[in-house]
Formats: structure tokens, C-alpha cells, sequence
């Protein structure tokens, strides 16, 4: 009866999406966006499409998205007082971690400066980049490497903000100048389009450890009295 | 062209595969692990569709730091489970 209902339901239900797949496939785009963009990419200071748009066409999205992952991240790390953030016990225990750590971490860094500069001109770009740089500082942090700058303090919150901030900064400098609102100056759009996402690359990796550090932290700490006892 | 209507077929049916295993494991553990695959396979289709850039994004965020996440709150589970049971005496 119940696995009735549900291919029941199952069935309803792809034949609602089909339909609706197909009323937004039969309708033609009003506009061309590929010609549009393709149009306007000289006056982007970037030449890969995709971060032009992100970083320049539709930057007004692009620096909410950075304000919501900075909101996210000083909500999660404010849930919890932060102790210790390394087990200094985990640091000698896998062998095998420590060695994956020595080849990894080099690599992984050089792998998000690339992808970082690589945005401008091909697939790529700071999100790309700082999920990287995340996923580095995650490992470090199961090899149970200091992370002292993840203590909360006046470094985390920099690295916080610093994204938002210089995204900002720029944003409002363009409406001082008399210009609008995230209007870049014409020749100085390719620098700061860099600029912007180095800054944004380092504030989406701390945003990134930073939830990742503050949640088992107290897990591992609670842990780890009890199982140093056993021993 | 037959050979990539081909692959394109197994890629959407090893998607809807490992989403249904992921969907449906008993095991916490394995439904990540599924999960995790189901990024990375994702993480092709979208390569496919050629959006390179979403591939980059999904195979880092989607399968690799979400996994990361959700493998600690699985660990995270047991640990306050098994805290539960036995660890309140030690």
C-alpha cells in the first residue's frame, strides 16, 4: 500500500517536472544573453566570460553572495566559545596523513594561486580558488596542524570581512567618483576585478575552515580526556 | 556520437544511482560516501554540459568540503551515541 502511494506519487510528480521542463524549453529566450555578453567583453577588464559577468556585469550578486557567506560564517563561529582547535595528541598519530600533508599542502596552495589567476582569462575564479584554500586549511586541521590564526580574534575577523570589505570598498568608491554604484573605472577594471578576488579567495577559505573548525571542536575535545584515560 | 549518447546515458543513470543510495542507505556513513560520488559524477555531467566552471565549483564545495562536513557530523553522531551508551561511565 505504501509503495503504492509512493510510485504514486512518484509518477505525479515526474509528470508535473516533464511538463514544466517542457513549457520552459518551448518558450524562446526574449534575449541573446550569449551575444550580449559577448558584446560588452572589451569593456570588462577580464577575458573569460564567466568572471566577467560574476565580477563586473552582475557584480551587485556576486557581493551579496560574499555577504551571506561572511553572515553564515560569523553565525556559525559565534554559536560556540572556541578552545583549543588542535589536538596536539592528533598531531603525531597517522603517519600517513602527515606524510599526504607534506605533498598535499604545497600542492593544493599553488593549485588555488592558479585557479585564482586563471579566472581571468579561463575557468576559474575565487570561489573556485577559495574552496581550494579551504579544503587545504581542512586538512591541516585533521592533521592536527596549529591554526592559530582560526582563534577567534582580531586575524579571523579580518579574514572574515576582508572580502566584503575591499568588495565594498571598491563599490562605494565608484559611487564616490561620481560614477554608479560597482562601477569600475574602464582601465582599471582588470586589476581590480584581481584585486577583489584575491581578497574574496582568502575570505571564502577562512569562511569555509572556520565552520568547519568551530563544529567538532567540541567533539574531539570532549573526546579526547576520556580516551587519553583509557590508555 | 553513439559513443557519447553512451556515456551520456551512464552518466545520468549512475547519477540517479548513487542519489538513490544515497538517499536510501541505512548507514549514515555509506549515504555520504554516496553522496561524495554523486558530486564527483555530478561534477562530469556538468563538464558535459560544458560549464567548466561549475564543474570546478561542484567537485570542490559539492563533493569534497560539503563530504568533509558531513562525514565529521556522521563521526560526530556515533561519537555522541556511543558517549551515550558507555562513555558517561568513564
Amino acid at each position: 500500500m505504501k509503495l503504492l502511494l509512493v510510485l504514486i506519487a512518484a509518477v505525479v510528480l515526474t509528470v508535473v517536472l516533464g511538463q514544466t521542463a517542457w513549457q520552459i524549453l518551448a518558450q524562446p529566450t526574449p534575449v541573446d544573453l550569449r551575444e550580449l555578453v559577448a558584446e560588452a567583453m572589451p569593456d570588462s577588464g577580464v577575458a573569460h566570460p564567466i568572471t566577467a559577468v560574476l565580477l563586473n556585469f552582475r557584480s551587485y550578486d556576486t557581493l551579496l553572495e560574499i555577504g551571506v557567506l561572511v553572515v553564515a560564517g560569523m553565525a556559525g563561529l559565534s554559536m560556540r566559545a572556541v578552545a583549543p582547535l588542535e589536538a596536539p595528541a592528533m598531531r603525531t598519530s597517522d603517519t600517513l596523513l602527515q606524510a599526504l600533508l607534506r605533498w598535499f599542502v604545497p600542492f593544493l596552495l599553488v593549485l588555488s594561486a592558479y585557479l585564482l589567476w586563471a579566472g581571468s582569462d579561463r575557468s576559474g575564479g575565487a570561489f573556485q580558488a577559495g574552496a581550494v584554500l579551504g579544503a587545504t586549511g581542512v586538512l591541516l586541521r585533521l592533521g592536527g596542524v596549529p591554526l592559530d590564526f582560526l582563534r577567534p580574534g582580531l586575524m579571523l575577523r579580518l579574514g572574515l570581512v576582508l572580502g566584503f570589505a575591499v568588495f565594498l570598498l571598491v563599490a562605494v568608491m565608484g559611487a564616490i567618483r561620481g560614477d554608479m554604484f560597482l562601477a569600475y573605472p574602464q582601465e582599471w577594471a582588470g586589476l581590480l576585478i584581481v584585486v577583489i578576488e584575491a581578497a574574496l579567495t582568502l575570505s571564502i577559505a577562512m569562511v569555509l575552515v572556520g565552520l568547519f573548525a568551530v563544529a567538532p571542536a567540541q567533539a574531539t575535545e570532549r573526546d579526547w580526556p576520556s580516551r587519553e584515560g583509557k590508555r | 556520437m553513439m559513443t557519447e549518447l553512451l556515456l551520456d546515458l551512464l552518466l545520468v543513470v549512475s547519477l540517479l544511482l548513487t542519489a538513490l543510495c544515497a538517499l536510501l542507505a541505512q548507514d549514515l556513513f555509506r549515504a555520504v560516501v554516496m553522496f561524495m560520488a554523486f558530486g564527483l559524477l555530478m561534477a562530469l555531467a556538468w563538464v558535459r554540459l560544458q560549464a567548466p566552471d561549475i564543474a570546478l565549483a561542484e567537485a570542490a564545495l559539492g563533493a569534497g568540503l560539503t563530504g568533509v562536513l558531513l562525514l565529521d557530523a556522521v563521526s560526530h553522531f556515533r561519537q555522541s551515541d556511543s558517549g551515550a551508551g558507555s562513555g558517561e561511565s568513564s
